[in-house]
């Protein structure tokens, strides 16, 4: 079909010459009017005269806007798509590479739906969007300046990648050299700024017209929120975002968005699965993002019941209830006859082990399963495996591999499991599940029993800060959003988590950085759906952007943020230390506790100070276990009114 | 980097579980001594202040109070070849072991869980 140009268009060339005009103008105005009152000999002549308008807008990167001459911005008609996605907020850093479309959101689009949140930091946004989404099923934009605001962004979505999240990023360009704003804004501009996130999202694309455009959002939502989920880019010019809507002949259409069907394991794979698990002797179930949603929680508890099995949740989400007496430790592993592992981050790890103590400096791989033990996978993962980021992990030969979501595949394999075990195997499965309701039983008393170590120690023992921070939420609708740096799991170990809302996981890329603006992101969502909000929040975390503080409070985000302060980079710190030893050297601590460039001390962050000044409640240091839980308290009042409340707490390393 | 949490001092649980009493040698230790050269020398890391652990660095394997006679104290310490890096001579002298090993075992016993009532009405029950 010949393409015709019907709408109104604007004539760049002719734009910049009368923007050069007008430059030309305001450059020698200022003279005239002096001239014209006849004080020009009695005028002092400043050391530096003003810019003049175009000197001006080149410096601040921010040249003046093309005209749309009458017809309607085509980043109108982007907001128009974007409403039709219901994406509810915008966290985002502003840049004048999407100078076009931010007006026209807040302006033409009322600023709702998505409505705009200020960060200060594209790797915070990015980060909301992350926790948001676990938080709530349902994805958020962001929007990037094209180059330098990627390249902050870059971190937090390869953690959404390893991560398994969807957040859409659109990234603002300016790709004609001829004719885009000479001086900041071509720093700011690149033949294809997808390139370096393209490693780590499942798709992106760089429209180049409005129909394009329509056509590639809706495309990246579905990509997006399709299992395996992920994130996806687009790259947006800035004259396709100001310049008038053109049809080509066509009158635009935004497309509906239909939601696909995840793909799932294969019918064949999947009974031969039932029937290897249903005839096991010691079959062991792993889970790491298996449970998307409170129906595969109760799910995997249907399997694990049937199959009388133990589970062991690695923890990317909340998988199966840690009060069912069917979760168990990793340990269970090594004496499993049949393994089946679902949306694992890594099998190989889950089956062997590592232990990182080579004189040489390399470590040594230990083998974890008996001879002869069968493994079956089922991980949507498989289908979207890159080449060069290696987050896909070491390669785990399989019995049965099934690329394909593993909670939509969870009710044909149950039905297949229910056909497949024998009548005369009940007896003993169900003596099994006696045995394992004895050892879960067992492990909850150690696990008591470790927490009350040091149970009154300064720094504040990690048990101790859990335990006193559960107490107080423990009868609100809470949500744990994150648990920077790391606190021996001890969350995980003594809290009841039995909602999938309950344990958000990590940040997948193990990128520091996320605890923070994660916390917020989810906190955002949970605040909409009336629940309440509690990060265990680290101190070298929380510094790499503690902007998204204000952003908490900007927007009147409730969280109850308490620190694991335990000054310094810990897991560096003992990395350094290894080498150290290994090496037969006295590690350099220099004036501080940890090897010289690790600690956080001397002198020590007041966080809680850095909070206040943003806006937050907030109380500490806290050195005596005994001030805690009075603290804590406090700090609940203030979140259950609506606002974000911070406790810093000196703690041991872990 | 990430760290594979193996267990770890699986010869430490044989040693405490093997060998009744404890060292012989522990009056040749000075606690107070043993405190600060347990920070020094960077035990806390993975041990914690008070020796008790972490399931993420030290295998979940508490030291506080720890059941090892002192010598085969100094002799893991030395040789370990599980996820612990091995201290040896050039970087910590015998005595300061020695005195490292009479910090850990003056540390108190540990409250029963039992009376702690955080971990009996606040945390799970099942």
């Amino acid at each position: 079909m010949p393409k015709k140009d019907a709408g109104p268009r604007l004539d760049r060339r002719k734009f910049l010459t009368a923007a050069a005009v007008a430059g030309a103008t305001g450059a020698v105005s200022p003279a005239k009017a002096v001239t014209a009152t006849g004080l020009e000999t009695q005028q002092r002549v400043p050391s530096a005269l003003p810019p003049n308008a175009y000197v001006a807008a080149n410096e601040s990167g921010t040249p003046q806007m093309p005209q749309t001459e009458g017809g309607r911005p085509t980043s109108d008609f982007m907001v128009d798509v974007i409403k039709t996605l219901d994406i509810k907020y915008l966290p985002a850093n502003p840049a004048a590479s999407y100078r076009g479309l931010h007006e026209s959101l807040i302006d033409y689009g009322k600023n709702t739906m998505p409505e705009f949140l200020t960060c200060m930091h594209e790797e915070s946004a990015v980060g909301m969007c992350h926790g948001y989404f676990k938080a709530t099923g349902r994805p958020l934009m962001t929007l990037v300046h094209g180059v330098v605001g990627l390249q902050h962004a870059s971190m937090a979505i390869y953690n959404a990648w390893c991560d398994r999240v969807p957040v859409l990023v659109i990234g603002g360009n300016d790709l004609d050299a001829a004719h885009r704003p000479p001086g900041v804004p071509t720093f700011h501009s690149a033949q294809d700024i997808n390139a370096i996130v393209r490693d780590f999202t499942k798709w992106d694309d760089n429209p180049v017209s409005a129909q394009h455009f329509a056509q590639s959002f809706v495309r990246m939502y579905k990509m997006a929120t399709t299992p395996p989920y992920g994130p996806v880019m687009m790259s947006l010019d800035a004259v396709l975002q100001n310049e008038a809507t053109r049809d080509f002949g066509e009158p635009l259409y935004i497309p509906k968005f239909f939601a696909a069907a995840p793909p799932q394991g294969d019918d064949a794979a999947v009974r031969e699965a039932a029937r290897l698990l249903a005839s096991a002797e010691r079959p062991v179930i792993v889970v790491d993002r298996a449970a998307r949603t409170q129906d595969g929680v109760q799910m995997l508890v249907e399997l694990a019941e049937l199959l009388q099995a133990p589970v062991v949740d690695q923890g990317g989400r909340m998988n199966f209830p840690n009060t069912h007496y069917l979760s168990r430790p990793a340990a269970v592993i090594a004496d499993a006859d049949v393994v089946i592992g679902m949306e694992l981050s890594d099998f190989w790890n889950t089956v062997n082990g590592f232990v990182d103590n080579g004189d040489d400096g390399f470590g040594k791989n230990l083998h974890k399963l008996k001879p002869g033990t069968k493994l079956i996978s089922i991980s949507s993962v498989d289908l979207i495996t890159k080449s060069n980021y290696q987050d896909f992990q070491r390669f785990q030969s399989i019995d049965i591999s099934m690329p394909g979501d593993a909670e939509t595949t969870l009710p044909s394999l149950i039905a297949a499991l229910k056909s497949a075990i024998p009548n005369d195997r009940k007896d003993a499965m169900a003596k099994r599940g006696d045995a394992i309701r004895q050892a879960h039983a067992k492990g909850l008393a150690a696990t008591k029993q470790a927490a009350a170590i040091a149970w009154n120690a300064s720094p504040v023992n990690t048990a101790r800060l859990l335990s006193e921070v559960y107490a107080q939420v423990k009868d609100l609708d809470w949500s744990l959003v994150a648990t920077s740096g790391n606190t021996s799991s001890w969350a995980n170990r003594l809290w009841p988590m039995e909602k999938h809302y309950q344990w958000l996981g990590s940040s997948g890329g193990y990128g520091v950085g996320y605890g923070a603006p994660a916390s917020v992101g989810a906190a955002l969502g949970n605040r909409d759906l009336g629940r309440f909000s509690v990060s265990i929040q680290s101190d070298g975390d929380l510094m790499y952007a503690p902007g998204v503080l204000w952003t908490a409070v900007r927007h009147k985000i409730p969280l109850l943020a308490v620190m694991h302060n335990n000054r310094g980079y810990h897991q560096e710190a003992m990395h350094v230390l290894r080498f150290a030893n290994f090496r037969n050297r006295v590690v350099n601590t220099g004036n501080d506790l940890a090897p010289i460039g690790t600690s956080i001390m001397n002198p020590d962050i007041q966080y809680h100070d850095l909070a206040k000044s943003m806006g937050w409640w907030s109380k500490g240091p806290i050195t005596d276990p005994a001030d805690l839980g009075p603290a804590i308290k406090e700090a609940v009042n203030v979140v259950k009114e609506g606002q974000p409340a911070f406790v810093n707490v000196l703690t041991q390393p872990r | 980097m990430k760290f594979v949490h193996i267990p770890t001092a699986f010869l430490l649980v044989a040693f405490a579980t093997s060998v009744a009493g404890q060292g012989a040698a522990l009056a040749d230790g000075d606690a107070q001594k043993g405190k600060v050269t347990f920070v020094k020398y960077g035990c806390w890391q993975c041990h914690d202040y008070d020796g008790q652990g972490s399931i993420a660095t030290s295998g979940g394997r508490v030291i506080a109070r720890t059941q090892l006679p002192l010598d085969a104290f100094i002799s893991f310490v030395r040789t370990t070849n599980g996820q612990m890096p091995p201290f040896r001579d050039p970087v910590i002298s015998d005595a300061d072991l020695t005195d490292i090993y009479a910090y850990l075992q003056s540390l108190p016993e540990p409250k029963k869980p039992a009376d702690i009532p955080l971990l009996n009405n606040g945390v799970r029950s099942q």
